[in-house]
């Protein structure tokens, strides 16, 4: 039945398919072949410092330490600005606002996560970093807090896509047994349907994290860049994703310094490849109903 | 009554909160628009930068970033459509479509700098192409590549299974039926989710960062193999990297101002053709 033409199409789309497979493992090994050697020499264990001294006469240190917490404070800062935003944004667009409301919101979020992260950066140097200076009355808005508003901004539609789509998903018959039994309107959306929609939720924050994490312009931009280990969200930090940005274009191809910058690529990979990888489990959970 | 008071209290608060994105959103678009116009003229968008950015225009950075948008689609919209078409038509489920759908899943989640590492490691260094328009366009490329696969699985999906068992049933093989009676109905949906993917290959800066972008090249690329300007990278080193950044200020919000009207009309366009099809087409 089938003919030549047939099959050759089909090995042409089995390969084109298996791209995807084949981009993914030139990733790893790519990203592993370039940081290779430095597990030797200067050593694995010096990623573990707590100082990160690239470049200095005396001796050079690469800890990614304060790279991390960086990271971590920034991205917990920006979750829990874009948790409450972007799943009481969700609830109204699915459940609370009227249909033209709806009609109009959709599409403007969709705008919001088009809009480049280098145009959020500039509006955060130009705009929001001064008003977080006058706010606190620092020396500088460029600080960690300022980095993660912005990135609460950026992950917000991803966040409100995802939940809304579980909260859609949601049976008609939850709805209608509650309202039945005389539960308000409200009691139905907090007390049935998002308890229901709650593994797509917990997924849409965890894939929300995992754009805060990866996100590069922004935060270059306006986080001030300073590696120092610290947990206050009005002082300069810098993350890892920045130090790549920053760094990459100076550094000698090949110095122990370029390869400990892939080493942190190499972390951040894992990190956001482990929480897509949990999203997926807890999407699948509300696709299966 | 007063239970009833307390419910809209509630309600009235989400909503506070919901219209709040949008009123910074707006707020963002608004400043950037007012801000930007002045600066907008045509010296400005066809001239050549002086004094490293500083007075000209922008002209090199618009025609680098059309290049490498380009470039990226070229490669990502036949693979993806061609990994789309396998998914929705011919898998069954097994150990490749997994191992395919976890790939994709992982690619979407790479974060952008990553991508421009990655394309540092492989086409800059390990195939030699240099910095360079090949470079960026491949790395854009394989990033735009899930966006592209996903939405285009989406349309062909939604095209009802009667159509492809109408075909078959007539004696047509397995890719006449996939080519004559189901693509045309599914490709509207696919060019739509390529000017997301464009949308997005037209703003992102880390992956050039790495493996294009030129700081300031007053001149037009004349290979694959030369560097050139990008918008979101000529507005990154305005802002940042300038001496002057507050004198060049016009500059800068003038450069976002093109690259917010160019991303914003490619989203636009492509969230209105969908819904536009979405109606359009009811079986």
């Amino acid at each position: 039945m089938n003919t030549w033409q047939d099959k050759a199409i089909h090995t042409i789309l089995v390969g084109a398919a298996s791209t995807s497979i084949l981009i993914v493992l030139l990733i790893f090994f790519f990203l592993g072949k370039e940081a290779f050697s430095f597990i030797w020499d200067p050593g694995f264990g010096h990623l573990f410092h707590t100082k990160w001294i690239p470049v200095s006469f005396k001796e050079e240190i690469f800890g990614i330490v304060p790279l991390i917490t960086g990271s971590l404070l920034v991205t917990g800062l920006a979750v829990v600005i874009m948790v409450p935003f972007g799943v009481l944004g969700a609830i109204y667009i699915a459940e609370m606002g009227t249909l033209s409301e709806r009609n109009f919101l959709k599409p403007f979020i969709e705008i919001l996560a088009g809009i480049p992260s280098v145009v959020i950066g500039f509006f955060g140097l130009v705009v929001l970093s001064p008003i977080i200076k006058e706010i606190f009355n620092l020396n500088t808005g460029l600080t960690g807090l300022t980095g993660a508003i912005l990135l609460a901004f950026m992950a917000i539609p991803t966040v409100i896509t995802v939940s809304e789509d579980a909260i859609q998903s949601v049976p008609r018959a939850y709805r209608e047994a509650s309202l039945a039994l005389g539960a308000s309107k409200l009691q139905t959306i907090f007390r049935v349907i998002v308890p229901a929609a709650l593994p797509g939720i917990i997924a849409a924050i965890m894939l929300g994290t995992g754009r805060v994490i990866g996100e590069t312009m922004a935060v270059l931009m306006v986080t001030g860049n300073a590696a120092k280990l610290t947990i206050n969200p009005f002082d300069s930090v810098r993350t890892m994703t920045a130090t790549i940005a920053a760094e990459m274009g100076e550094v000698a191809f090949g110095s122990h310094h370029y390869q400990a910058l892939f080493w942190v690529g190499i972390f951040l990979l894992i990190m956001t490849f482990g929480l897509n990888v949990v999203a997926q489990k807890f999407l699948k959970k509300y696709q299966m109903r | 009554m007063k239970f009833l008071n307390k419910e809209s209290l509630i309600v009235n608060l989400v909503r506070v909160v919901t219209y709040f994105i949008v009123v910074v959103v707006g707020y963002l678009l608004l400043d950037i628009i007012v801000k930007g116009l002045p600066t907008i003229s045509w010296d400005f968008l066809s001239g050549m930068p002086r004094k490293s950015g500083a007075e000209g225009g922008i002209y090199p950075a618009i025609v680098g970033t059309l290049y490498l948008v380009l470039g990226a689609v070229a490669v990502a919209l036949p693979l993806g459509m061609a990994t789309a078409i396998y998914l929705s038509e011919y898998a069954m489920q097994g150990k490749l479509n997994q191992g395919i759908r976890l790939a994709i899943i992982t690619l979407a989640g790479v974060p952008s700098i990553v991508f421009g590492l990655f394309g540092l490691g492989l086409f800059v260094l390990f195939f030699g192409f240099g910095a360079s328009i090949l470079s960026g366009s491949l790395t854009l490329s394989f990033m735009i590549l899930p966006t592209i696969i996903v939405s285009s699985e989406e349309s062909l999906r939604a095209v009802p299974m009667g159509l492809r068992e109408a075909s078959l049933a007539l004696g047509a093989t397995k890719w006449q039926t996939v080519y004559k009676s189901v693509l045309p109905f599914a490709l509207p949906g696919m060019f739509t989710g390529s000017i997301l993917g464009i949308g997005r290959a037209a703003g992102e800066t880390a992956p050039i960062l790495l493996t294009v972008a030129a700081f300031f090249l007053p001149r037009l690329p004349s290979s694959i193999f030369d560097q050139v300007m990008a918008l979101p990278y000529h507005l990154y080193v305005l802002a940042t990297q300038h001496p002057d950044t507050e004198k060049v200020l016009p500059m800068q919000y003038g450069t976002a101002l093109v690259l917010i009207v160019i991303v914003v009309f490619l989203n636009l366009t492509a969230i209105l053709l969908r819904n536009h099809f979405r109606k359009k087409i009811q079986w």
